[in-house]
């Protein structure tokens, strides 16, 4: 059991958890993420390490709201438990001083950004930021990231806040003007897929942090198993994050609605 | 653990079973047949995922049945057992119907009777070296049924002993997974008097035995009984905890871990890397049962989902495969098929699983192999291509080799494929510890007699140094590396 300590609303649909799990608080690195179970009936989800706290024993989770786990999820409170947590799972980000670091997140992928820019921003690179999302109220942890970054430009599909345009309008305004040493992108499959052909364009390398469905996430059941450069990795150990240039992302759109019925259905039962 | 020759005389001299043995003529005794299981009918059956296949035997049909066993001078089923267990002993104390007496002499050895009398590949074992088999060329005396009558004896009267626990020693040891390897180590251990914990990275207890094994073959309320017993006896187990991940080896040894012994398993899925294979619908055995036994996916009320195939192809021939099979017939498959590249004969599942297979309704499309597989416009799985096979030289492992036949190709419609080809050790402590020995096929190199590796401090057993293996292999290691590490850890305190 993991205790809530505090809940954060960022939207409706977006909240963020301040769990206690102080081994993962301890031994998490950016990249690594935990795989959770609510109750006893619960589907395991896997959800992002957005920052810890060591001394207070603590990581952070942001969820967005999707289908009968997430929102199980959603529903606790401070006080609340979590019946099962596990991690840190998966391979932490190279971390290391290219240069500039051009880091793309796209709705609730900037959880998973963040402690990835604050590593990049500690290693002494030039970090620039971009967090994109359908409309203003979807844009999370903007004051975070502005913490960690050079320059944070927000991108809104419906221009309610910031520059009217997708992540990769805004992506290609910023690797026309100056040198871009590395690109990280983090979000639904389909915006790291442009944003993986918009630098492939340009020959920036690239990272892409991929959310396949998953059951155990230490590798026991190949749920998650992804074909990156013509071969088949598991997301979970091998990942989450690989080249972006050599993913398959149609295949990874294609895996992430495997149990799209099932899901529905479960989802009209739960509603 | 070898069966100690003189021993096993001295108890088979003693009175009450000389008396036993004059009871019943030999003649009288090989005349009788070989006690049939009772078990579900195949109809009823396949409507239930957790209801048990076999029902067990009756008292009265176990004491029959252990009439027929001849208490051999010379027990060459002992020699088939990979634990020695001192199998007419305890045979003949169900023919007395001294039944408690029977499941103690059984747990002297093995610390899973009821697991292993349910899931021994007994027809290989201790029964293909029963005298009725090697002299008699008769059915052998049905020693995993006896085995499990006797523990479920035991369980069922409410007089399961706890065993006796030395006085505690204050020394902390860890077991890394909570497989059947690691089950009998923290038995053994807390014997001893050792503060052992367990260390699980899922959410139960078990290891393959829970998430792996369904509930019509293993009852987890059986594998729950067990545990229950062993936290009686001090046994701490931490669920959600990957040792290498949560905390490392050092972590724990900082917390005054002093020895570990690691059974972490075989539990990375083999695929054939064949076209379509990342198709939806095509998945590793271990998600699939995972998903059923670990997640009760099968059941509205969890909230994991699992694709209920109408037309199934289960990939392979082992244990795997046939609970696979077995389990898509019971989530409503019409059609449930085995494709496996070699004969029936060359299955490595228990004949029992075949035969259960197969009473069931499976198909079973043997000397075929897949090829490749094709979807409909969303990516779903909906055809697969099979290639005939026809059957070669032996090979290394004394098989004939499978070879291609050429053209044979055909497409089966399928709507749900399970690929149960085997499993690789898992590589999450191999990687994590830098200086342990692993050899080319990822497993933990360890002395085979202490179950020692390349760490002094590290031992290891069950699938993880032996690959896929068996339940009683693996209870075996454990037991094993319990009495060496005992005697490691003597040996430092001194
Ligand atoms: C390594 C990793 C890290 C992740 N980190 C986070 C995180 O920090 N915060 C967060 O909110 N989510 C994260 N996710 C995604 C999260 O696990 C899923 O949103 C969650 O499993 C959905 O479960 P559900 O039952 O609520 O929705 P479902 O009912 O399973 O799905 C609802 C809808 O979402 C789609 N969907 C299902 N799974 C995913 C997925 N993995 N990604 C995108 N769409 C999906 C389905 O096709 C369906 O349309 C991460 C995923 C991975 C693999
Ligand atoms: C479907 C199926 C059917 C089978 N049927 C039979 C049968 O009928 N008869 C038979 O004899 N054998 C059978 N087997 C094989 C048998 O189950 C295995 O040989 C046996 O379970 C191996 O035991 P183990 O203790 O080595 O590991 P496992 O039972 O594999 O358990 C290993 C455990 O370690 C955990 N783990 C791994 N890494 C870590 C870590 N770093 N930290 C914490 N925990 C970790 C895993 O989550 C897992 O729970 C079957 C196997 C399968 C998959
Ligand atoms: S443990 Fe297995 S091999 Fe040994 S006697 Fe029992 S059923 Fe036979
Ligand atoms: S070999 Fe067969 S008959 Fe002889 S003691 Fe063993 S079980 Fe009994
Ligand atoms: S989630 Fe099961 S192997 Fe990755």
């Amino acid at each position: 059991m993991s205790l809530i300590v505090e809940k954060v609303l960022f939207s409706e649909k977006v909240a963020k958890f301040v769990v206690d799990a102080p081994r993962i608080a301890r031994s998490r690195k950016p990249g690594h993420f935990v795989i959770i179970r609510v109750d006893t009936k619960g589907e395991r989800i896997p959800l992002t390490i957005a920052g810890s706290d060591p001394v207070k024993g603590t990581i952070d989770l942001v969820v967005q709201k999707m289908g009968v786990s997430s929102s199980k999820l959603f529903e606790l409170n401070a006080g609340d438990q979590i019946l099962d947590l596990v991690g840190p799972l998966g391979k932490a980000t190279h971390i290391h001083k290219p240069g500039t670091i051009l880091a793309c997140g796209g709705g609730v992928g900037v959880a998973p950004m963040l402690p990835i820019v604050e590593a990049f921003k500690k290693a002494g690179n030039r970090v620039i930021s971009i967090l994109a999302a359908r409309n203003k109220d979807l844009i999370i942890l903007e004051d975070e990231i502005r913490k960690w970054s050079d320059e944070v430009i927000i991108m809104t599909d419906d221009g309610s806040y910031g520059t009217k345009g997708l992540v990769t309008a805004g992506a290609e305004m910023v690797i026309q003007r100056e040198t871009i040493n590395e690109c990280i992108a983090i979000g639904p499959a389909v915006m790291m897929k442009f944003m993986s052909l918009l630098t492939k364009k340009y020959e920036i390398p690239t990272q892409a942090s991929l959310n396949a469905i998953m059951v155990d996430g230490t590798g026991m059941c190949g749920a998650c198993r992804v074909s990156v450069g013509g071969k088949t990795l598991f997301t979970c150990i091998d990942g989450p994050e690989f080249d972006a240039h050599q993913i398959d992302f149609d295949e990874l759109i294609m895996r992430l609605g495997g149990y799209s019925d099932e899901e529905k259905h479960a989802n009209e039962r739960y509603l | 653990m070898s069966a100690n020759k003189e021993y096993l005389q001295s108890e088979r001299e003693k009175e009450w079973r000389a008396e036993l043995r004059k009871k019943i003529a030999n003649k009288d005794r090989t005349a009788m047949i070989r006690t049939q299981m009772p078990e579900m009918n195949p109809f009823e059956r396949i409507r239930y995922q957790d209801r048990e296949v076999n029902n067990g035997l009756t008292a009265e049909q176990a004491q029959t049945e252990a009439s027929r066993c001849l208490d051999c001078p010379n027990p060459t089923c002992i020699e088939g057992c990979p634990v020695s267990i001192n199998i007419p002993k305890f045979v003949k104390y169900i023919e007395q119907g001294s039944f408690l007496e029977a499941a103690k002499t059984l747990k002297e050895t093995s610390a899973l009777p009821a697991v292993c009398g349910r899931v021994c590949p007994q027809e290989k074992q201790c029964e293909a070296n029963c005298f009725y088999t090697l002299k008699l060329k008769k059915d052998p005396v049905a020693i995993g049924y006896l085995e499990r009558f006797a523990a479920d004896y035991e369980r069922e009267s409410g007089f399961m002993s706890v065993p006796e626990v030395a006085p505690a020693n204050g020394i902390k040891v860890a077991a890394v997974g909570s497989g059947p390897a690691s089950l009998s180590f923290a038995g053994d251990m807390a014997k001893l008097g050792y503060d052992v914990t367990v260390f699980e990275a899922l959410h139960e207890i078990g290891g393959v035995l829970k998430y792996g094994i369904p509930e019509f073959r293993l009852p987890n309320k059986i594998v729950d009984v067990e545990l229950e017993n062993l936290e009686k006896m001090g046994v701490k187990f931490v669920r959600n905890f990957i040792v290498g991940k949560t905390a490392s080896f050092d972590d724990l040894k900082a917390e005054g871990f002093e020895a570990f012994f690691v059974a972490s398993g075989a539990g990375l899925p083999r695929f054939m890397n064949i076209p379509g294979e990342n198709y939806n619908g095509i998945l590793s055995s271990n998600e699939y049962l995972t998903r059923v036994n670990l997640m009760n996916a099968a059941s509205d009320d969890f909230d994991t989902p699992v694709i209920k195939g109408k037309n199934v192809a289960v990939i392979g021939g082992g244990n795997t495969a046939m609970d696979s099979v077995r389990t898509a017939k019971r989530l409503g498959a019409e059609r449930a098929m085995i494709i496996y590249r070699r004969s029936r004969a060359e299955m490595p599942a228990r004949v029992e699983e075949v035969h259960h297979a197969e009473e069931e309704g499976v198909e079973f499309m043997n000397l075929a192999n897949p090829v490749e597989y094709f979807a409909d416009e969303k990516g779903k799985v909906n055809r697969m291509r099979v290639q005939r096979m026809g059957l070669g030289e032996p090979d290394a492992s004394g098989r004939r080799r499978p070879i291609v036949l050429e053209g044979s190709e055909f497409d089966i419609p399928v709507d749900l494929v399970v690929v149960a080809v085997g499993v690789s050790p898992n590589p999450l402590i191999p990687s994590e510890v830098k200086d342990l020995k692993v050899n080319k096929w990822g497993t933990i190199e360890v002395n085979e007699e202490t179950m020692q590796s390349s760490i002094p401090e590290l031992f290891a057993g069950g699938d993880i140094v032996r690959g896929g293996a068996t339940v009683i292999l693996a209870m075996g290691d454990g037991r094993k590396a319990a009495a060496s590490m005992h005697r490691y850890l003597q040996d430092k305190h001194q």
